[in-house]
């Protein structure tokens, strides 16, 4: 029982992968709270790769985690960036308005 | 027996935090349990024997991202009451799509099984004797070095598109416009008025109207720019 082996990787992986998506749902409005559940659920990819690497003894899956890492830094970045113009035009970050782009 | 221990608590306190993440009612909130989870994270990667991973996360997600989030959510000016309306209308939809996807990944583990061959598939077999940080360095920047450069451009690309996205030109000083002054119109003229004439006597010099819409000068550098 406390001997950490994969499937407890996995399951912690796969749970902070659902609250990720979940979160995605729960906060339809503030799209930085939905930038922060992508950044649980690349977490959790990185978890599921640092778990195989350990049990495999395979070092591949850790330089994946960190290209992981490099792309999901690049893309909070450019995500907030996005969110500080939409916010500086038009004064509020509710994920709906920005459908008012369309047609 | 105490890296099982140390595992269920981190995994719990990380759990814990990610959801407190997702269902906080204050961003400023729900971005310090993310650095939480975070910490918690790099805890597991050093329990799995990944130091060098477990280091860069708390480096690059705490040290960098989670501040920068941190930054944005008490730069705006946000009206948080209004951004949690249709919580509750959006928590049932979530919970059975989270739901459904859980199961699914419970299935997958259920029925998973490693294959005999997957000593032999190895890529980059971890040496012996050797530390984690040093045994990635070898790797690293001989067999995945074009990909390292890959990640080392995008973070560039990232980094100047978010400096040019968020650049604000404002004008902080009155400086000599050349090309306003080149396509100034010439219509304008001196004119040599008598000292002491009143405007009742002169009435007003107006410049000639002109018969096309004058060039828009000054601000505009695109408008010469030979689109047409």
């Amino acid at each position: 029982m406390l001997d950490v082996g994969l499937g407890h990787y996995l399951t912690v992986s796969a749970i902070l992968f659902v609250l990720g998506v979940f979160g995605i749902f729960l906060n339809r409005k503030n799209i930085i709270v939905i930038l922060m559940s992508v950044e649980l659920i690349l977490l959790s990819v990185n978890l599921n790769l640092v778990a195989f690497s350990a049990r495999l003894g395979d070092l591949t899956g850790q330089i994946f985690a960190m290209f992981i890492l490099t792309v999901a830094a690049a893309e909070a970045a450019i995500g907030l960036a996005v969110v500080v113009i939409y916010f500086r035009n038009t004064g509020s970050i509710e994920v709906e308005d920005v459908s008012t782009l369309k047609g | 027996m105490i890296a099982g221990l140390a595992f269920y608590a981190f995994a719990a306190v990380l759990i814990a935090s990610a959801v407190m993440v997702v269902t906080s009612r204050n961003p400023v909130h729900s971005v310090l349990y993310l650095i939480l989870a975070f910490f918690n994270a790099a805890a597991l990667f050093l329990i799995a024997g990944a130091e060098f991973l477990a280091m860069i996360l708390v480096i690059v997600y705490v040290g960098a991202v989670a501040v920068l989030f941190l930054f944005v959510v008490m730069m705006l000016d946000i009206d948080f009451v209004r951004l949690r309306q249709g919580f509750q209308r959006y928590a049932p939809i979530g919970a059975v799509i989270g739901g459904i996807l859980f199961l699914e990944l419970v299935f997958v583990l259920g029925a998973w099984q490693s294959s005999g061959q997957a000593e032999g598939l190895r890529l980059n077999a971890m040496p012996e004797g050797v530390q984690n940080t040093v045994a990635i360095g070898r790797v690293l920047y001989t067999d995945y070095v074009f990909l390292f450069q890959g990640a080392g451009l995008i973070l560039l690309v990232s980094m100047i598109g978010a400096i040019v996205l968020t650049h604000r030109d404002r004008v902080r000083s009155r400086r000599q416009d050349i090309e306003a002054q080149v396509t100034r119109r010439t219509q304008l003229d001196m004119a040599r008025v008598p000292v002491g004439a009143s405007i009742g006597e002169l009435g007003i010099l107006r410049p000639p109207v002109p018969e096309e819409k004058p060039k828009a000068i000054a601000q505009d550098d695109h408008a010469h720019g030979g689109h047409h």
